[in-house]
């Protein structure tokens, strides 16, 4: 299955996001009334609802909605945040975290919740709970879900004469010292069998983090009476029940799994193939576990910490570099040039191993879309076709971990309100199957994503009137917003066009959100549409790249840097070559008209205009616009590395950063897309 | 002892400038300076601070104290508030004191030309006024006055 790819995004990710839901959960218990902390709970659920839909984990998406709901309530006002309200949030956190714990050890992921999601939606129809005490019953109660591991020893061990129980076992409500009386039932099992698996987990045990029931599951050759007797002789224990644990029961559970990820893995299972289903519980362990550990053999984890940290020192490196070849030149020392260039030449290579290291291919993020859209156009009875164009374009890593979510948020959005029912398409005289297409590409210093639709586009009117009626907006302001500003008006906080609130998306959490997420990524997000003809999302994101290759051009004494990706060519025209329309000098390049861009104007560089008879230009574009920007010389080629300016200096108009060269000198990068509007 | 502050002292014109010396991270000769185009008149640009591009400012024009030529004295004092890290040109660096908190008073409304916003108060030391500036206002980057981008092309 291709998830197994992003399986450790996914258990990061969600590790991250639950640590924040609890640390926030915490803050809420203190300041009950803050709404802008429930807002960040039901960000991060949001969004840890949306990925594990995407991995195809339903429980958890299942307990994460229903939080979301409550939290929806709460934040409407309609539920007060009590102790009780937080008691419930915090058992379904413990779900959600045994849940993820449960997928990074292999698990399916699996769990049952219903208990909790029912506590949840009473909530939200505002009943409160009567008591912690059943819900910790129910925890101690759900010790069903086995992985295949455990399954498969619990069926070998009964092979072996071994009896499998499960045991409940509950504290007397004084116990002071619980971790301790846990530690003595242990002492006792592990004399007569071994323990394969507690609810809760065993470091949750020691450090008392449970009620006053546990479960566990055992291995033993002694009779069920025999060791509920021997643990009932450990002191303050209350109660314990003692189940067999029965081999059909596993079968039963571990064939429900197949069915499952024969749904998953979409049609080409076909239903003849009644021989391979029969041989597929034992194909299926077999096949799993070597997939994991050759996997783990080829590659290895860095910290991304270590690789800034390598990436620094290069760039100190490539600086001295740049120095050292100066010296060698003006010493004209043959040995020296030749121990320059070789450096050179390694060290370059050592670069390219470094850029490398940290550059993904988007594709990495795309390839779990596919499936995605498909699961979500079937649920909401739409046909859409997902083109993807340009997936080996390469992000840095840092940037493809973080716009995942953004992505999926903006697909959502274009399947639930942009592409409409197939009856209504084809009542518009549209194909009933609506495309969407995901872009990728370079242009300069950035790359590009977009996501476009051919669905309905945006009703600017419905837009307008929710704005409004959501206090973003006066009605006097409605009135003279241009079409762009109006579709701004979407990744506003706590707008929402959806009619009906769907579990896809419709919430307004997600455009704001996305928004953030890019921009905090040094990127940007535009939306353009066209009623009927469908919406573009249209996302920016800066090459982090630190290390780039640039074109050094000298204006009057001032030297600067353009980026070789912004530059389609250098040229030398002639004074007469140059035209004019409409007040702007203009130079007619391979049959097509550039503008001419006057640096020295521009930057307002001091000294004189040259008068030659030759002007030297660099062409530069974004995406498919173009201008040609007059300078005195050309410098040549140099590998650079890339300063920011500072946080002074954070928006100086088209210059994208600044970089030290060989002779200890500031030269400023130029930002292309700045002087191309 | 806990009622004194060391501050580094410069000059700028006729008046004497202090500055905490927490905030001071090194004094720096003039040294050559990349223009940065269309920024703020008293943004003079950027220099290359062992491997660190450091915007610098000259304090006379920040203030709006006539510009003079750069001389043997003029200095760079390497600042740092929060998270922002800027080079200031001053006239000449002179002195590193030890400044009793209880002599500081509050600014006039005008001291020097110095606009008293930048002024966190006053000091006299013997026979010296000293000015004890507020980097934090001095260093607010909305002050920057980025022009419009008139000349981008359509």
């Amino acid at each position: 299955m291709e998830m197994t790819r992003y399986l450790d995004i996914f258990i990061e990710e969600s590790k991250e996001h639950l640590q924040s839901i609890n640390q926030q959960a915490m803050l809420l218990e203190k300041t009950p009334g803050e709404l802008s902390i429930v807002n960040e709970i039901f960000r991060s659920a949001h969004t840890l609802k949306g990925m594990s839909a995407t991995m195809g984990y339903e429980d958890l998406a299942n307990l994460t909605h229903c939080m979301e709901n409550v939290l929806d309530a709460i934040r409407n006002n309609k539920l007060n945040v009590s102790s009780s309200v937080l008691d419930v949030l915090f058992a379904s956190l413990d779900h959600l975290e045994a849940m993820v714990v449960e997928i990074s050890e292999g698990g399916s992921g699996k769990r049952d919740v219903t208990a909790t999601v029912k506590e949840l939606e009473a909530l939200e129809k505002g009943e409160v709970p009567q008591s912690t005490q059943a819900e910790s019953k129910n925890k101690a109660g759900s010790l069903q879900d086995y992985d295949q591991y455990e399954k498969q020893i619990i069926i070998q061990s009964k092979e072996q004469g071994f009896h499998a129980y499960e045991l409940s076992i509950s504290l007397r409500e004084d116990c002071i010292l619980k971790a301790a009386r846990v530690y003595m039932v242990f002492e006792v099992i592990e004399q007569i069998g071994e323990i394969i698996k507690t609810l809760p987990a065993v470091d949750m045990l020691e450090t008392e983090q449970f009620g006053t029931h546990f479960a566990l599951s055992i291995l033993t050759k002694e009779s069920a009476e025999n060791v509920k007797e021997r643990i009932l002789k450990v002191s303050e224990i209350n109660t314990v029940e003692v189940n067999d644990i029965k081999a059909d029961q596993l079968n039963i559970s571990s064939n429900f799994e197949n069915e499952e990820n024969k749904k998953i893995e979409q049609q080409e299972v076909s239903p003849e193939d009644k021989k391979s289903e029969v041989q597929q519980p034992s194909k299926k362990s077999e096949v799993q576990q070597p997939s994991n550990t050759s996997s783990s053999g080829k590659t290895i984890r860095v910290n991304i910490e270590r690789l800034d940290q390598l990436m620094n020192l290069f760039e100190e490196l490539v600086i001295d570099r740049g120095r050292l070849e100066e010296i060698s030149k003006s010493l004209k020392s043959m040995e020296l040039n030749e121990t320059v260039e070789r450096m050179s030449r390694v060290s370059g290579d050592l670069q390219n191993i470094i850029l490398t290291m940290r550059m993904v291919p988007v594709e990495q993020v795309f390839n779990r879309f596919p499936r995605m859209i498909r699961g979500l156009a079937k649920d909401l009875g739409k046909k859409v076709n997902l083109e993807i164009v340009g997936a080996e374009t390469e992000l840095d890593r840092t940037v493809i971990d973080e716009i995942g979510d953004p992505l999926v948020h903006l697909l959502r959005n274009s399947i639930d309100h942009g592409i409409e029912n197939p009856e209504v398409r084809s009542s518009k005289g549209k194909n009933e199957t609506g495309t969407i297409y995901l872009r990728a590409f370079h242009s300069g210093n950035h790359v590009f994503i977009e996501i476009q639709d051919d669905g309905a586009g945006i009703n600017k009117q419905k837009v307008l009137s929710k704005a409004i009626e959501n206090g973003i907006l006066t009605k006097e302001m409605s009135e003279n917003l241009t079409d762009k500003q109006c579709f701004e008006l979407l990744f506003a906080s706590g707008f929402s066009t959806a009619d009906v609130v769907s579990d896809i998306s419709g919430r307004g959490v997600g455009l704001d959100v996305v928004k953030n997420k890019i921009e905090s990524l040094g990127g940007s997000i535009a939306v353009d549409s066209t009623e009927g003809s469908g919406t573009i999302f249209s996302i920016q994101l800066p090459l982090t790249l630190s290390i780039m290759s640039v074109m050094l051009v000298e204006i009057s004494r001032e030297k600067y840097a353009i980026p070789l990706s912004s530059i389609i060519e250098t040229a030398i025209i002639r004074k007469e070559d140059i035209l004019s329309a409409h007040n702007q000098k203009v130079i007619d390049f391979r049959g097509k008209v550039v503008p001419l861009v006057n640096m020295k104007d521009i930057f307002e560089v001091p000294g004189s205009m040259e008068s030659g008879q030759h002007v030297p230009v660099v062409v530069v574009r974004k995406g498919d616009k173009m201008a040609a920007l007059v300078v005195d010389s050309f410098i040549g080629q140099q590998e650079i590395v890339l300063k920011s300016l500072g946080q002074y200096l954070t928006s100086v108009f088209a210059i994208s950063g600044a970089t030290i060269l060989g002779d200890g000198q500031v030269a400023l990068i130029l930002d292309c897309n700045a002087l191309i509007k | 002892m806990m009622n004194e502050e060391k501050v580094i002292i410069f000059q700028l014109k006729d008046e004497e400038y202090a500055v905490p010396v927490q905030h001071v991270k090194s004094i720096e000769r003039m040294q050559p300076i990349t223009r940065i185009p269309r920024t703020a008149s008293f943004v003079k640009g950027v220099i290359n601070l062992r491997g660190v591009v450091t915007p610098i400012i000259d304090l006379r024009s920040r203030f709006e104290i006539e510009e003079v030529s750069h001389t043997d004295t003029t200095r760079i004092i390497i600042v740092s508030v929060g998270t922002i890290e800027a080079g200031l040109i001053v006239d000449a660096a002179n002195d590193v004191i030890d400044l009793d908190k209880e002599k500081i008073e509050p600014p006039p409304e005008v001291v020097g030309g110095v606009d008293a916003e930048y002024i966190q108060g006053v000091a006299k030391i013997e026979k010296r006024l000293l000015i004890l500036l507020d980097l934090v206002k001095v260093l607010n980057p909305e002050k920057l006055d980025v022009q419009p981008t008139k000349e981008s092309i359509q």
